[in-house]
C-alpha cells in the first residue's frame, strides 16, 4: 500500500518576540521608531525564535492507526494544526491523498442560543459534513449522545457532560478517508469515555480508517494503534511498535529535577494561571512539599472550585488537594492577582517523577489540565538498616503503620494488646 | 489519489481559490443562517427590532434636520425621504461593524478548523440582508401610505444594494483582517462609524454640500449609495455620473486592496488570533 501521508522535513517557526509585543497599533509603532533610531532592521532585533516543528518526516499507509505522544509543548498540536491546514508550516513538505477531518476540540462553533438539532447542523457543517449527509446520520448522532429528550432546547441550558455528549456524537459520526484527532477522548464520564473508545476502536479497526490519534492517555494509544511516533521540543525522538514507544516515554529520563510552569496558561475567558512554583530539588519521600500557583484575572471573575491534582509517571492520579475549604476568591477583579500556596506536611509518595495538573472552575468555565509541572521524589533515608523493595515494586504511596506479631495458630488471639491493631505483612 | 493535497510553505499573496470556497458553500449558508437565528434570539421585540431600529432612526434624524435645522425636500415628505436613507445607511454600517469583528468573535473555528476564512466576514455581511429586506419592505409600505408611486428607475435600486455590499466587503475585508493582529480596531469602530454617519447624507440632501466640496464628498462611496436609492425610489436629486463613476471606483479600490490584505493576512490568523 502507498502512503496516505507523507511529511517530509516538516518545519514551524514561531516568533515569540513578536508575539509578545506589536499587539497593538502603539507598539508597533514604537517598535518602527526604535528600528529607525538604531539603525537596525526591524528583522535584526532580538525576537526569540521558537521551533514548535523541526525536521519532522514520517509516513501514514493508509489504514494505518498512528498514535502520537509527547509532553506538553512538545509540538503535538502544532503537528496537528498543520496537518489539517489551519496554519502553515515554516519548512517542508506534506502530500496528502485523501479527506481530511480534524477533530482538535469537540463542539467547535457550537452556539449557546441555538437548539441541539440547529447545532448538529452548525457544527457538522463546520466539520466538513454536507448537509445531506447530516440528515441522513441525524438519528443517529441523536441516539449516540443519548439526547432524545433535549433535542429541541438551547445548548445553553444543557449540563457540561450533555453538551460534551453532544459534541462528540457528531465528530463520531465525521465520514472522512483520514481522520486527526487531538486529545478529544478526555470529556464527559468514564461510561461515556469507554462508549467513545469503543467508536474509535471500530472506526479504526473495522471500517479501515486512517486515524492520527494525539493523547496523554497511554492505554487509549496502546489499544487504539499499532504504531506511535513520541515527540519531545519538536522532534521525533521514537517511532515504531506502540509499546516500546509508550514504555521509552514514560520512562523517566535523566533523573532530573522538577520543572516549575513558567509559561503563561488561558484558563478560559477570564482567568489565567501565571506560573507554578515547585522546588528544585527533589522532594524526600515522606518529607514537606510546598508549592505554590498563580493566577492573575483577564476579566472580573469568582473561583468556584480549584483543585491541585498529582499524576504518577504512568498517568495514575495519585492525590488532589481540594482547595475549596481555603477560600476561594469569590470577586477577582480584572487584572487582579491572586496566589494559592499549599502545602503538605509530609507526602508519602515513593520515590519518583511526578506531573502536576490543575481543576479549576470559574463563572461558566471548567476544565481539567495536566502535565503543567513537574517534581522529582527521592527515596526517603532507609530506616532499620534494611534495603527498601524497588521503588516499581511499593505502588504510589508509603503508608504510616504498626504491626504487631505474635505466635500461635489463626484466629483472634486473647490478651493481644488492645492499642495496636494486628497486621500480617 | 485524484485529490492530492500539497501543504507547503507559502509567501506573499495567496490566491483567491474560488473553487475551495464553492466547495465550503455549505459552510457560509449556516454561518448566515446562525447570525440570523441568533441576532435577536432572548429579546422581547424579536425581529421587529428590524423595524424599530430604523424607525427609531428615521424619527431622530427628521426631528434634527427637518425641525431643528429646518432643511425640507421639495416634494417628498422628510420622513419618507430620512426613511429611506436610513434603510440603506443601517444595512452598511452593520455589515461593516458586523464583518470588522466577525474573525474575533469566531476565533475558535479559525484556531480549530479549516476552511477559507474570507467566507467569515462575508456571511456576516450577507446576514445583514435579512433586515435590510424587512426594513426595504417597511419602506414601501411607507410610499403607499404618503402616496408615493415608484417610477422605473427603481429597478436601478439593485446596483445600489450590490455597491453597498461591495463596500461593506471592502471596508470588513480591511478591518477584520487588521483586528486579528491589532485590537484597536474594536475600540476605534463605534467613532469610525459615527464620523462616517455625519459625513454621509442620510438626515440631508448631498446637495446641502458646498459645490466645490462635492467631488471630495462622493468618494465616499456611501454618498453615491444612499443618492442612489433616494433617486431610484423618490426621485430626489441628481446622478451626476462622474461622481457616480468616482465613488464606484473608490469601491472597487477598496475592495481590491481590502481583499488583497485580507489574503496575505489570511495565513497567519490561527498563529495570531
Amino acid at each position: 500500500m502507498s502512503a496516505i501521508i507523507s511529511v517530509e522535513h516538516l518545519g514551524k517557526q514561531y516568533r515569540i518576540g513578536a508575539l509578545r509585543r506589536g499587539n497593538s497599533f502603539r507598539d508597533a509603532f514604537d517598535e518602527k521608531i526604535r528600528s529607525l533610531l538604531s539603525r537596525k532592521k526591524p528583522s535584526e532585533s532580538k525576537d526569540e525564535v521558537l521551533w514548535a516543528l523541526k525536521d519532522v518526516s514520517f509516513q501514514l499507509e493508509a489504514g494505518e492507526v498512528l498514535g502520537i505522544i509527547g509532553r506538553n509543548g512538545a509540538g503535538k498540536s502544532t503537528l496537528l494544526k498543520i496537518l489539517s491546514r489551519i496554519t502553515g508550516p515554516t519548512e517542508g513538505l506534506i502530500r496528502i491523498g485523501g479527506r481530511v477531518a480534524a477533530l482538535l476540540e469537540v463542539g467547535t462553533g457550537f452556539s449557546g442560543e441555538l437548539t441541539g438539532r440547529e447545532n448538529i447542523f452548525l457544527n457538522g457543517s463546520i466539520l466538513g459534513m454536507k448537509r445531506a449527509e447530516i440528515l441522513s446520520k441525524f438519528d443517529e448522532i441523536v441516539a449516540f449522545a443519548e439526547m432524545e429528550r433535549f433535542i429541541d432546547t438551547p445548548v445553553k441550558r444543557y449540563s457540561s457532560g450533555m453538551y460534551m455528549r453532544l459534541a462528540f456524537a457528531i465528530a463520531a459520526h465525521l465520514d472522512p478517508e483520514i481522520l486527526i484527532v487531538d486529545e478529544v477522548l478526555a470529556v464527559g464520564d468514564a461510561a461515556f469515555q469507554r462508549k467513545c473508545l469503543g467508536k474509535m476502536q471500530r472506526v479504526a479497526r473495522a471500517e479501515g480508517r486512517t486515524v492520527l490519534f494525539v493523547s496523554h492517555n497511554m492505554a487509549a494509544v496502546q489499544t487504539l494503534c499499532r504504531r506511535a511516533l513520541h515527540f519531545a521540543a519538536g522532534r521525533i525522538v521514537a517511532e515504531g511498535d506502540v509499546d516500546r514507544v509508550v514504555k521509552g516515554y514514560l520512562a523517566p529520563a535523566a533523573p532530573s529535577a522538577g520543572s516549575s510552569l513558567r509559561e503563561p496558561v488561558e484558563l478560559g475567558p477570564a482567568l489565567r494561571l501565571d506560573g507554578i512554583d515547585l522546588p528544585a530539588e527533589p522532594v524526600t519521600s515522606g518529607g514537606p512539599l510546598r508549592l505554590a500557583l498563580r493566577f492573575s484575572a483577564r476579566a472580573a471573575t469568582a473561583v468556584a472550585e480549584l483543585a491541585v491534582l498529582f499524576y504518577s509517571a504512568e498517568e495514575a492520579r495519585v492525590a488532589v488537594l481540594d482547595l475549596r475549604p481555603g477560600g476561594l476568591p469569590a470577586n477577582l477583579p480584572a487584572g487582579g492577582g491572586w496566589t494559592a500556596s499549599c502545602a503538605v506536611p509530609s507526602l508519602p509518595f515513593v520515590e519518583g517523577e511526578y506531573s502536576v495538573g490543575l481543576y479549576v472552575r470559574a463563572d461558566r468555565f471548567a476544565d481539567n489540565r495536566f502535565n503543567l509541572a513537574r517534581f522529582v521524589v527521592a527515596p526517603r533515608p532507609a530506616a532499620g538498616g534494611l534495603a527498601p523493595y524497588g521503588a516499581e515494586h511499593r505502588g504510589l504511596v508509603e503508608l504510616d503503620f504498626t504491626a504487631t506479631f505474635q505466635a500461635g495458630s489463626g484466629g483472634p488471639a486473647s490478651g493481644a494488646p488492645s492499642d495496636s491493631r494486628a497486621a500480617t505483612v | 489519489m485524484n485529490d492530492e493535497v500539497v501543504i507547503k510553505p507559502t509567501h506573499g499573496l495567496s490566491a483567491l481559490r474560488l473553487r475551495e470556497i464553492w466547495e465550503f458553500r455549505e459552510l457560509f449558508y449556516f454561518l448566515v443562517w446562525r447570525d440570523i437565528k441568533v441576532r435577536y434570539k432572548q429579546t422581547f421585540l424579536g425581529a421587529a427590532w428590524a423595524i424599530a431600529r430604523p424607525l427609531m432612526g428615521m424619527v431622530v434624524l427628521t426631528i434634527v434636520f427637518n425641525k431643528l435645522v429646518g432643511f425640507s425636500v421639495a416634494g417628498v415628505p422628510y420622513l419618507l425621504f430620512t426613511f429611506c436613507g436610513v434603510v440603506a445607511w443601517n444595512f452598511f454600517s452593520e455589515g461593516v461593524s458586523g464583518a470588522s469583528q466577525s474573525l474575533l468573535a469566531n476565533a475558535n473555528l479559525i484556531s480549530k478548523v479549516y476552511f477559507p476564512r474570507i467566507i467569515i466576514p462575508a456571511a456576516a455581511i450577507l446576514s445583514g440582508l435579512l433586515d435590510f429586506v424587512i426594513a426595504f419592505s417597511l419602506a414601501l409600505v411607507l410610499m403607499i401610505y404618503f402616496h408615493f408611486v415608484p417610477t422605473w428607475t427603481i429597478a436601478i435600486l439593485p446596483v445600489f444594494v450590490v455597491l453597498t455590499i461591495v463596500t461593506s466587503l471592502g471596508i470588513g475585508f480591511w478591518f477584520s483582517s487588521i483586528s486579528v493582529q491589532y485590537r484597536d480596531i474594536g475600540h476605534a469602530l463605534p467613532y469610525i462609524i459615527q464620523v462616517l454617519l455625519w459625513i454621509t447624507p442620510v438626515g440631508y440632501a448631498a446637495n446641502k454640500i458646498p459645490s466645490e466640496y462635492q467631488l471630495l464628498y462622493w468618494m465616499n462611496p456611501i454618498v453615491c449609495v444612499i443618492e442612489g436609492f433616494r433617486w431610484s425610489m423618490l426621485h430626489t436629486g441628481t446622478m451626476p455620473l462622474t461622481l457616480v463613476a468616482l465613488s464606484v471606483c473608490v469601491a472597487g479600490v477598496l475592495f481590491v486592496t481590502g481583499l488583497m490584505n485580507f489574503l496575505r493576512m489570511e495565513r497567519r490568523f490561527a498563529d495570531v488570533i
